[in-house]
């Protein structure tokens, strides 16, 4: 049995509500909550970044795990905010966990599925028996361009799996990918802020590709959306994940345990990951969870988890991200939201 | 070991001097000094200065001043202890006359800090680079949490900090080569911009130019060359750990009490025997730590003290900075530790003009480097 | 930064590795060479405990160009519940309310960068408990 042995999430504190921004931009502050069904987003602090939001959620799964870090053999981080352009995140994240240095270190990046990239080759790797345990992680500390639709969602998460094949909390029954060359949003080397092509991220490129992902999926394992009791997507608003589970024959209720954007906002590269720590803070045994995730340019990969009683052992043992995204939370307002994400141009 | 005196004294103006370099303040003070002991040469000179290559670029400062003073071939040597350079140079003199290795050596001290070096950072290598510095802290930060951890365990009050600051401009107002010879008021003060909570602007000393050099003889050069000298009884150095975090204490520095019991027993002494103290103001904060480490005042009474008058000039037992402290004198960093020795010496001839204490026989200087990690202490006699 | 410098730290910075006197059990961070107490130079390697509760503190409102942008912040002193005391920024706090003996622990922040082309810097920070 492969899967997941220990799980954690990290979202920092700081947040922005959508009416404020809409109001900095002269848009309407109901219509923008209304159309993104989208309330307010996570802003990381000004001494947080993808690797420190990599570091706690990795704590908090090897909380869950209790297994000795020494024994990972291969760590994993998919984002579009690393740090670093060249200099792989995880060589730090490495040294603050005592991992390594016998280990084999990558980035991934694949817009806002570079977290369950990380997540499914970590996966392979236990699988395909080269190594015992593999820690795959998604974060980012998303960037808006000021005025942009996007400015409203893009916000800052992440979570980690160690996927191991002993005391499996969620074993991954099944997995799918889908890619092709669909130009829906990038970018440039150099560039501060990405671009997309509007509408066209929509149809052609967010519900394509999880669509035919998704469909895939339930073919591989002979399953209906009904046997499952989660469903898990990408989330670039409050609408998408809905709507995407509807085509797919999937509920509200199925959805709304991971449905975590209207108050976190879209994390990217977390996301779906950490949808998923929120469903597994909450799962029974025997529960199927149907997980589908959304990167632009453009692909999606699909998991179904089945978990196990192991689930009741482990589920405690570190913070929930539930309990993140509801205590402790700090407004800012627009001109400090500017500051703290590097909006404004400095004489450096 | 034979006996000291200081002979001579000399000093520039303490303050932004933008048309002047480093070693020409140096030698503007070491020239008056050795005018005004009346010696035809110097055997050798020792400056204070904590970071020339830092502030001007120069390093080898000792050969720059013994070049530009016209002193060569004298053996030149620049000693370093943070803020206590100016103290530290002081007793590196003092210990070659009292060795019998030299009968006349020239102690100065210089710093020269407006020249565009960021002196926050530059001041902050007196502290632990890695794990204090590195974490954001500041010298006003170290500082200010000595005053809160002073304030929760003693219940010092803002107003008895703001106390301190006051005297000090009222003595510098009376002293011609302070920088700040304006007073100020207790409101001021506490109203003044915050710098680390809870030490305002004007709770620390400023950012200055300066140089102060006196020469030091032995005492039988000392009898042929002057009517009046003042002898060193006391010469004391301590150390303590350089992070803030390692002391034993917050609220007591142990540098200071260990530098002191070693001054008092040369000279034979207690503190009730001193008639002025030149102490370490670099923050309010600090006069009153020191002058309860110094012995005068019951640990955590300092401030109560300070508040009620007890170290003013005017009605005080044993007057504290006279001179203006490093608050309204000005703070050179090198230069420090030399000025206060300058102080000690014309209070105790009785040319300290307007500031003159009644009577001053004795006197001690505190000179201190970082957040306490060094101390020199010095106790002068007069006639 | 001069990147072997803050390279030798990592030890330190990121996981409290600290050195214990095999003779007298003193514990020293960072590790030196020689025990402060006893003069020993046989040590173990340990981690420091990661909660504690605040000593003293400061709002640094004028800081040195580095750390500028970031005023006002809380710099402490925090005594570790094992004994050893370090000077750390508080993070996530209002700074009004910060007062000392507050239980803290530590989490793994960037603490500083040099400029925009030279290393990222990471270590510890202390946020309420």
């Amino acid at each position: 049995m492969v899967g997941v042995v220990g799980y954690g999430a990290y979202v920092p504190r700081y947040r922005i509500k959508a009416e404020v921004i809409a109001r900095q931009w002269g848009a309407d502050p109901e219509a923008i909550t209304r159309g993104l069904q989208l309330f307010e987003k996570t802003v990381p602090g000004q001494d947080e970044d993808t690797i420190t939001i990599s570091v706690e959620a990795a704590k908090n799964a090897l909380r869950r795990a209790q297994i000795d870090p020494k024994e990972i053999g291969a760590v994993y981080i998919g984002s579009e905010s690393h740090p670093y352009a060249v200099k792989p995140s995880a060589t730090i994240l490495i040294e603050a966990l005592g991992i390594g240095p016998h280990v084999h270190v990558a980035s991934y990046e694949f817009a806002c599925k570079a977290g369950t990239e990380a997540m499914y080759v970590a996966f392979s790797h236990v699988k395909s028996g080269e190594m015992k345990y593999a820690l795959g992680i998604g974060a980012d500390t998303s960037q808006g361009a000021p005025g942009d639709a996007l400015e409203y969602s893009a916000s800052a998460g992440g979570a980690a799996f160690i996927m191991g094949n002993e005391r499996v909390v969620a074993e991954i029954l099944h997995t799918h990918s889908y890619t092709s060359d669909t130009p829906d949003f990038w970018r440039r080397e150099g560039e501060d802020y990405p671009r997309h092509g509007g509408r066209f991220t929509g149809d052609p490129a967010y519900f394509k590709h999880i669509v035919e992902a998704g469909k895939a999926l339930l073919e591989k394992s002979k399953m209906v959306p009904k046997n499952f009791r989660y469903a898990v997507f990408h989330m670039p608003n409050g609408k998408f994940p809905l709507e995407v589970g509807k085509r797919l024959g999937f509920t509200k209720e199925q959805i709304e345990t991971g449905w975590l954007v209207p108050w976190m906002g879209n994390t990217y590269s977390g996301s779906s990951p950490t949808a998923l720590t929120a469903v597994l803070d909450v799962a029974q045994p025997g529960d199927l969870i149907f997980m589908v995730s959304f990167g632009s340019g453009a692909g999606s990969d699909g998991f179904i988890y089945r978990v196990t009683e192991e689930i009741d052992k482990v589920r405690d043992r570190a913070p929930k991200v539930r309990q993140m995204l509801d205590e402790k939370k700090v407004y800012l307002n627009y001109g400090e939201y500017a500051k703290f994400r590097r909006k404004i141009k400095l004489n450096e | 070991m034979r006996d000291v005196a200081v002979v001579g004294t000399g000093m520039t103006k303490f303050g932004e001097l933008w048309g002047r370099t480093i070693k020409d303040i140096f030698v503007e003070a070491a020239h008056k000094a050795i005018e005004d002991a009346g010696v035809d040469h110097i055997d050798s000179l020792y400056v204070g200065c904590m970071s020339p290559g830092l502030f001007v670029g120069q390093e080898h400062l000792s050969a720059v001043v013994a070049d530009y003073l016209g002193v060569t071939p004298v053996p030149a040597t620049r000693v370093e202890s943070a803020c206590a350079s100016g103290g530290a140079a002081f007793r590196q003199a003092f210990l070659e006359v009292a060795s019998g290795a030299s009968d006349i050596v020239l102690a100065g001290g210089v710093e020269k800090m407006t020249d565009g070096a960021d002196v926050t950072d530059t001041l902050a290598t007196a502290a632990d680079q890695e794990y204090e510095v590195y974490q954001g802290i500041t010298f006003p930060g170290l500082y200010a949490m000595i005053a809160k951890a002073h304030m929760h365990q003693y219940g010092t009050t803002r107003e008895q900090l703001a106390a301190v600051a006051v005297k000090n401009h009222r003595n510098g107002a009376k002293n011609p080569n302070a920088q700040f010879r304006s007073e100020v008021t207790a409101e001021q003060v506490m109203a003044s911009t915050m710098v680390a909570d809870p030490l305002r602007l004007l709770d620390c000393s400023p950012v200055s130019d300066g140089a102060a050099a006196v020469i030091v003889t032995s005492l039988d050069v000392a009898r042929k060359l002057k009517k009046s000298y003042a002898k060193v009884i006391a010469s004391a150095q301590a150390s303590d750990t350089i992070a803030l975090h390692s002391r034993e204490s917050l609220t007591t520095l142990n540098a200071v009490v260990h530098a002191a019991q070693k001054a008092y027993k040369m000279a034979s002494l207690k503190p009730t025997d001193l008639n002025l103290i030149e102490v370490h103001d670099c923050f309010t904060i600090a006069e009153i730590v020191v002058s309860e480490d110094l012995g005068l005042f019951e640990k955590g009474k300092g401030g109560e003290a300070a508040a009620k008058g007890l170290t003013s000039l005017e009605c005080g037992k044993t007057p504290i900075n006279t001179s203006g402290g490093l608050k309204a004198k000005g703070h050179p960093v090198g230069a420090t530790g030399v000025a206060q020795i300058i102080e000690l010496y014309e209070q105790l001839t009785g040319r300290a003009g307007s500031r003159q204490v009644k009577n001053a026989r004795r006197g001690m200087a505190q000179n201190m480097g970082g957040s306490g990690a060094s101390c020199v202490i010095h106790i002068l006699e007069g006639q | 930064m001069i990147t072997a410098r803050y390279h030798r730290e990592i030890p330190q910075r990121y996981r409290l590795e600290a050195g214990k006197c095999q003779k007298c059990g003193q514990v020293h961070f960072p590790p030196r060479r020689v025990c402060s107490k006893c003069k020993g130079t046989t040590f173990e390697t340990i981690h420091l405990s990661e909660e504690g509760r605040l000593v003293t503190f400061t709002v640094v409102r004028v800081a040195s160009d580095k750390f500028s942008k970031q005023t006002p912040f809380v710099v402490g002193i925090v005594e570790l519940n094992d004994g050893l005391r370090l000077t750390t920024q508080l993070a996530d706090v209002d700074v009004d309310k910060v007062e000392i003996d507050q239980k803290v622990k530590l989490v793994f922040r960037r603490i500083q960068e040099d400029g925009r082309a030279g290393i990222l810097c990471y270590g510890y920070k202390a946020v309420l408990a």
